[in-house]
Parts: structure tokens; sequence; C-alpha cells
């Protein structure tokens, strides 16, 4: 079940951040076919393809780029999500400090298809070693004359906001304001980075055109689902024998994906509980997992692919206290615009932490499953609906552990 | 034009009109907090939640654009519901120190609690704590705890006057409105955050603790501090003087006008009325006889003022009239310059510091009125004049409102002016080093304590409303003049500003067909 492995595939080598390592292994082939390509001839190769954003939402990518206005004449910026800061999820880290020109190259060929001169990689505050390789490689692609022909790239590093890896609030903090997601609409493809039409894409996503552009749509489909194509980085971390990152088809049910590559389950050996995309997707049960981890599968299995982060717990893992620390994290990173999920990630937070200290009140559970409920889809970005994932489904499929901890 | 329909009617509006602004036709008001028609769109507080057909979840009306054919539900039971959410959100770190807090009244966290909210409170534990009494600038003071991040205020000082000076800090419910280091909030404006901010966090340091809102009265006004005029509403203290140590005018603020202020009006406009409740208020008619000043009866004064002008000859008498006087006071002045035959008149003293003015809406001329006063037919070569009673050729000389000492003349000449002249007349609301200087004093009425219209620098004329009584025996200039006139056997003068006004649209052309219903609340433009 594993697979070819095609962004990893030079993760074994020491230097395959190098350009010369690249090249060596058919770096560039694509950029030299897509000059060759209309745009629009790309971006049909690319929705062909299946190829679905894999920072988070899940969105087509090729229907993404056609969203920019035929009509418009100013500049058109690409912007790369590289502020990976969905807890549990570590593969953009891995991608910018191994295969930083497989981004490059992606960049390129998807600037041409959306007809974009300046490219902007807005990396991860804390990712300063990615950003390091990842700058080394911009200036090789520029001295080998990749970039600087058409196309530029400028790599901006956040502050450590969770909040800048929501599209809009990444723009906003890319044109130098304080990181606050804006209102839509209107969308970035239509009035995004500096007021221009702004296609956002995560690295992982891009990191793929390359290889759609060589070896074509249908080949990239094949390796998916019936509408997800292709492989994607799996993070896998909590209470598992070898945690780390594992590139996979999307088809793969996250049963093998913890049994067959991960080693299996750590700590006392007995599966409790999964998140299976990032801390905002809701929580499985050990019975759940025999899903495919496509966007499609884990959504009818009410949770999301997300990021594909995916946090394993054993039985010795207390649900109320991982419940705790998620809503620690996401009262901590609200941004505070909007006042359902301002006022009340912090609120849920002193509930659930008065619950784990043993101070629960007999209301408590309640009241978070309704406050979470009523924020819900009531706010400008996907943050709070983000945070309301966990808050319902660890309470509701694990709501005995929380009881007993409330004092009758 | 988009057509659409609002709770079942239909309505039809501009291109661009968002559905806060759309409902407003039609009667149907949408709570909300962050959203003001001066400002930027934020969609912040989330409560201005409609229900759109076709739209799978209540959408704000903020952002949304009216379009053909839409169809929006503004009472539904999950707007309801939604909206009792987010007031309950807004609620759950706010201190509810309502008994203390000087927005109580006028708060529209209290509003709209009643109104959408109403819910068993469930919030039990320790509320976020955060600054509380910071005074940001000479005029506002912030309660951040209060505060429901809005960013009104905010978005003003970035938007509106392009200073600055505020931001938000820091994250989720400990986010707060603060300065940037080193900065303060004293632009020239910075008292409209006060009145933009919905709730308490924003108040005027000046206002508060001075009288609870509800024992105020208000009375549509203008501003007299520049030529601009902006539209304001005086707000006045008649219930609980006591609370106020005996302050009338509690404060000013702005009404709408889109023609002229839109939603704003400058601090030197919304602090300058101290004056009326002043202690060098004018309010008894008084003769001066050296250093000695006997206070006298309107009647006394009225008649000595008309015998001094009946004794001198028409060129022996010289007026400086007021920009700071109303059109119905200077209709009056006109008809008893012309009925004495007076030539000798002016109105425009340039002051010793020039007015600073700005490309929004301060004005250089710190006269409400100076285009009227040129309407009028008062023009004329005040400087002329003075050097005119320096030269002891007028016997009479008659000043209105001006302290010559101020102005950017030389004070040699304005004292040998006064001292040339036979009789100095003084009238005006307050005493002033000119006035001091005047054999007699007739007390005149603030703006606020009598009806009249200003013509601002484009050319509008509006009305301001009495507010308040006048204080002592102070009368309204037209009223002064209207005494005299009949004290000098003129046919009998109107007996209310509204009629001066009449008189004067029917004599001169500029405002033809001009009435107080005419103009309304919201001014009419003179013919030109």
């Amino acid at each position: 079940m594993t697979g070819e492995k095609i962004l990893t595939r030079n993760f074994g080598r020491a230097d395959s951040h190098t350009l010369s390592a690249y090249l060596e292994t058919g770096g560039y082939t694509a950029w030299q076919k897509a000059q060759a390509m209309e745009p629009a001839a790309i971006t049909e190769e690319v929705k062909q393809s299946n190829l679905r954003g894999l920072g988070g939402a899940g969105f087509p990518t090729g229907t993404k780029w056609a969203f920019i206005p035929k009509n418009h004449t100013g500049p058109v910026y690409l912007v790369i999500n590289a502020d990976e800061g969905e807890p549990g999820t570590f593969k953009d880290r891995y991608l910018l400090e191994r295969e930083p020109h497989a981004l490059i190259e992606g960049m390129l060929v998807a600037a041409r298809a959306v007809r974009s001169a300046t490219g902007f990689v807005y990396v991860r505050g804390e990712y300063v070693e990615p950003w390091r390789r990842f700058s080394a490689a911009v200036r090789e692609a520029y001295d080998a004359g990749y970039l600087g022909h058409g196309f530029d790239v400028v790599v901006h590093r956040g502050a450590g906001a969770y909040i800048c890896g929501e599209e809009t609030g990444l723009i906003s903090s890319l044109e130098g304001k304080k990181g606050w997601p804006k209102v839509k609409p209107p969308f970035p493809a239509i009035k995004g980075a500096f007021g221009m039409p702004t296609i956002v894409n995560n690295v992982e996503t891009i990191c793929h055109v390359p290889h759609i552009v060589n070896r074509g749509a249908a080949w990239f489909a094949s390796l998916g689902t019936k509408t997800q194509g292709g492989t994607r980085i799996f993070s896998v971390s909590g209470r598992v024998r070898k945690p780390g990152i594992y590139e996979a088809s999307v088809a793969i049910t996250l049963r093998a994906l913890i049994d067959d590559l991960a080693g299996g389950v750590a700590g006392n050996g007995r599966l409790k509980a999964v998140v299976p995309g990032g801390s905002s997707a809701a929580i499985l049960r050990f019975d759940e997992i025999d899903v495919t981890m496509d966007v499609d599968g884990l959504r009818n299995a009410g949770t999301m692919a997300g990021s594909a982060g995916v946090i394993v717990m054993d039985e010795t893992v207390s649900i109320p206290e991982a419940l705790m620390v998620v809503a620690r994290f996401y009262a901590h990173e609200s941004c505070g615009q909007c006042t359902p999920c301002r006022e009340s990630t912090g609120w849920i937070y002193q509930m659930t932490k008065r619950i784990v200290e043993g101070r629960g009140r007999k209301d408590d559970l309640d009241t978070i499953l309704d406050v979470a409920r009523r924020g819900a889809g009531t706010t400008i970005c996907a943050f709070y609906d983000g945070a309301v994932g966990p808050y319902i489904s660890y309470i509701e499929k694990f709501r005995a552990e929380f009881e007993a901890l409330i004092p009758k | 034009m988009p057509k659409l329909r609002i709770n079942g009617t239909e309505v039809e509006v501009p291109p661009g009109t968002n559905l806060i602004e759309a409902a407003r036709k039609v009667g149907v008001e949408i709570p909300h907090y962050c959203y003001h028609p001066g400002l930027s769109v934020a969609g912040q507080c989330r409560l201005c939640m409609v229900d759109i057909e076709k739209t799978p979840r209540p959408t704000i009306a903020c952002n949304t654009q009216a379009v053909e054919g839409m169809v929006v539900w503004t009472e539904t039971d999950r707007v309801k519901e939604t909206r009792r959410s987010v007031m309950e959100f807004h609620l759950i770190n706010h201190p509810l120190d309502c008994p203390v807090c000087d927005q109580a009244g006028e708060c529209w966290l209290q509003i709209y609690y009643m109104q959408h909210g109403l819910y068993e409170p469930r919030m039990m534990d320790e509320k976020v704590h955060k600054p509380k009494a910071v005074p940001l600038g000479p005029h506002v003071i912030l309660d951040a705890e209060r505060c429901i991040l809005c960013s009104r205020c905010v978005r003003f000082c970035d938007e509106i006057t392009g200073t600055g000076e505020l931001g938000i800090f820091h994250r989720g419910d400990h986010s707060e409105i603060g300065l940037f280091p080193g900065r303060e909030l004293a632009n020239t404006y910075s008292g409209n955050v006060v009145d933009i901010c919905p709730v308490g966090a924003l108040t005027d340091r000046d206002f508060r603790f001075q009288v609870r809102v509800w024992y105020l009265d208000a009375a549509k006004s203008i501003c007299p501090g520049c030529a601009r005029g902006c539209n304001i509403d005086v707000h006045v203290n008649r219930a609980r003087r006591h609370h106020a140590e005996g302050r009338r005018v509690a404060r000013l603020k702005p009404r709408v006008n889109a023609d002229v202020n839109r939603w704003w009006i400058c601090d030197a406009g919304r602090y300058g009325f101290t004056f009326v409740d002043d202690k060098t208020r004018l309010v008894m008619p008084s003769r001066r006889d050296g250093q000695a000043v006997t206070d006298v009866a309107w009647d006394d004064a009225v008649a000595a003022v008309a015998g001094a002008l009946e004794r001198a000859a028409p060129g022996e008498v010289a007026v400086v009239a007021s920009a700071k006087m109303a059109n119905e006071d200077l209709w009056a002045l006109r008809r008893l310059l012309v009925h004495r035959g007076i030539q000798r008149v002016g109105f425009r003293v340039p002051p010793r510091v020039p007015g600073d003015d700005d490309t929004f809406l301060i004005k250089a001329d710190k006269n409400p009125n100076s285009l009227g006063a040129e309407l009028v037919g008062l023009e004329g070569d005040v400087r002329e004049l003075l050097t005119a009673a320096r030269a002891r050729q007028v016997k009479v000389l008659w000043i209105f409102g001006h302290d010559l000492f101020e102005s950017a003349w030389p004070e040699a000449e304005i004292l040998g002016a006064l001292r040339g002249a036979e009789t100095v007349i003084f009238t005006g609301t307050n005493a002033n080093a000119t006035s001091e200087r005047a054999r007699w004093v007739l007390p005149a009425a603030a703006w606020v304590e009598r009806e009249g219209t200003y013509t601002n620098f484009q050319g509008r004329v509006q009305r301001f409303r009495q507010a308040v009584e006048p204080l002592g025996q102070a009368l309204a200039e037209w009223d002064i003049l209207g005494r005299v006139l009949q004290a000098l056997g003129a046919e009998a003068p109107p007996p209310r500003a509204e009629r001066w006004l009449r008189e004067l649209a029917d004599a001169v052309p500029a405002f033809a067909g001009l009435t107080y219903q005419a103009i309304g609340d919201a001014g009419a433009m003179v013919a030109r």
C-alpha cells in the first residue's frame, strides 16, 4: 500500500535540497515543458489531475486557479502558504528543507498558469532551518536563471501566529498588517494581496504540480480516489511506534497508515482515538479507523482530511485533558476579530480546565456543546469551525470520561 | 437599481447598497455594532446576521450588497437565535458595571440585550481583566473591559483623520484597544470616537460623570465655531442642574448632514461652548460712568441708545457688525442702518492669530455667518471706520461681539478709536476688553438660547434652535435691534426670529423663498 514516492523520492539523499541533486532527478524538466503550454492548458491539466489543496480545506487546485478574472490587466500574485501551524502537521517543513526546488519549479508552472510575475512564500516564523534551506534554493534558482526572467520569488517570514495560515490572514500579514482574516467577498482570487487577484496555495500542493505536468493528469488521478488524485504526506504523531512523515496514496486507510506505516500503536498498545487531519479535525474512536484518508472519505466519516496531521492516542491518554490542551491552543490563537470566536474560545478553555481540575459543573458539558454549535459558522474565517470540531467530537464521543471527572 | 424584498416589502436601492442601509429604507433596523456608514466594513461583531433565501446559513448584512431579486428576512427564528448567541458572546467578558458607567442609557449593549438578548447568563468563570480608566488623550478615556472590539475608533483614526493613533493589541479574548507606543489620541477630531463607540469603552473626559444621559434634553443646532456650520445637537441639562454645578450645556454631538459634516465635528467645535455658562456672561443691560457700572432696565438702555443715534448725524455713526450674528440679526441691523441712513459699517475683523484649517471640515474663518453678513450687505472696511473714530469723526460706535483688542490691528489704534467716539455701545454675550470700555452694554443671548440661521461658506442657510432660556435679561440681537428700531419710530419690527428671516427673504434675492420650514433640518442653499 505504500506505493511510489513522489514528493519524498529524494528525501534519502543528504543533498536533496541542492539544485544539482534536483536536476539529477529530472528537476526543472516540467518547467521546460510548461513553457510550451498555454496557461489555460496547464490549469486544465491540473483540474483533470484531481489535485486538491493539501493545506487543509481540500479545494480543487485547478478550479481555484481558474477563478482569476480573465480580463484583469494588473499584477496577479501567487502566494505560497508555508505557515504550517496546524498542530500535528509537519510535512511542509520537510519539503522546504529537503525538496525546495520542487516548490520553486511548481511555482514557476503555477505562475504561468495564472499569469503571475511575482510569488510570495510566507514561511512560518518558527521555521528557521526550512527558511534558510528554501532561501538558499531561491538564490540558486536565480543564479541558474530559472527565476528573475518574468517571475520573481519573495520569501517572507511570519511572526508566529496560527491565524496567519488562514489564507486571508496570511494576506493581511503579508501586506504588513495585523494577521486578521478578511471579510469575504471579495475573495482573494478577485481582490487579494495588495488589492490584486491572488492565488494562495499550500507548499505540498504546489510541489505536486511539476509531476503532474511531467507525467500527466491521468497518471496523477490514478494514484488516488475518484475525487482526489495523487499521494500526500501524512504527519503521524502521538502514541505510535514510528512517528514521522509518510507519503502514501490519499486512498490509504487510517488503519493501514497507523499499523503498516507508523509501526502500530505505542503506549499500552491499544488504540483509543485518532485525530486524522490536524487538531481542527473531529476525533475518531478506535473503531472508526477503517476509512480512506482522502478528502471525501474523511468527510463522509464526519471528520476531515485537513492537513493530514494524524494524532494517535492510546488508551492511557485522557481525552478531557487532550481537549483542554486543544481548547487552550484555540483560545491562545484566536485572532480576536470576530466576537463568537474571541469570546467563546477562552470561555470553553476555562470550562475544560475546570473539568480536568475536578471543578466541573453539571451543566458544563452541555454548555460547551451549545456554545460551540451556536458559534459555528458565524465568523469571518474557518478558525472557529476548526475549534468546534474537537469541542463537539471529543465530548460527544467520550462523554462518560468527562462526566467521570465532574463532581456529583 | 437593484430591487429586493426585505421582510416582504419591496425596495429599490442604488447599486452597492448593503443590506443594513437597504433595510433602513423600509424601516427595518438590523442590529449591529461594528458597521458604521462613514467607515469601511469590518464584519467583526457578527450581530447583523440576516437570512437570505437560497443561502444556507445566516449572513452578515453589513458586507452583503443588495442584488436584484434578493429575498431577505431579518426576523426568522434562526436569525433571532443567532443574535441572542452573539449578544451572549459580547457580554461574557463585559464587566456589567452599568450603575457606574457613563454610557448607561445610551449603550447599545443595554439596548440590544433588552431587544435581542434576554438570555439567562451561563458564564460562571472569572472574566478577563483589562486596563481601566486609561486617558488616551485630552478628551477621551478608555475602559478596555467594556470594549466590544468593534474597531470603529481604530477605523476612524485610520480612515477619517488618517492619524492612526489606535490599534487593537494582543489576541483572542485578551485583545484590547490601545495607543501605539509614543502616541496620544490628540488629533483635531478625537472626540468623534466617543460618539461612534457603541458602548462605554470610550467616554468623554469633559462630559463624563456630569449628569445621567436620561436627564438631558436635546435641540438641533449648528456649530458656531467656523464657516462650515457643522450640524449638531445641543444636549442640555435642565432637569438636574445641581449635578453639574449649574452648567447647562452638557455637551455637543454631531448631527448627520451628508452635505456639510457627514457624521463628524471637530474638537474645537465640540468643546467650544463653554462661553455659554461662563462667569464672563453679560446678563443685564448696563451703563458705565468712569469706573462705575450700573445695571439699567432694557427700556432705559434702548431709549438711551436710540437717543444717541438720533443725536448723531448718519455719518457720525459707525457699526462693527459680526459674522457671529445670525442672518435674522444681520437683517435687523441692516434695517436700522437704512432707517438712519448710516453708511459706516463692516464686519470683518482679522484675528491676531489666523485661524487654523484643514482639508476636511475645519475652516480658517472662525465665524459661522460671514457669507450671510456679506449677502445681507454689511461689507465695509472696519479699519477705516476705526480710523474715522480715532479722528473724532464718529460720535456713536456700536460694536457687536468683537473684542477688538484680539484683532490683528495695533492696540493703540483700537484704544484711539474707543476713546475717539463719544458713545461706545457693545452688544455681545460675554464681557471682554472692548466691552469694558463701552458706555452702554447690551447683553446678547448665546446661540443656544435663541432661534436663528447661519449661512455657511457653501451658501447653505442652516437653522439653530433654542435649547435653554437666555441667562439673566440677555436678548437675541434681532430683539435688541428691533427695540431700538421701534424707539426710533420705525414700523413695528417682527416679534420672532422666523419673521425676520421672512423679511430678509422678501428683501434680499439671495434668500428668496427661504423660510424655517423650507430650511428644515438639513438646510437650504441661497440663490446665487
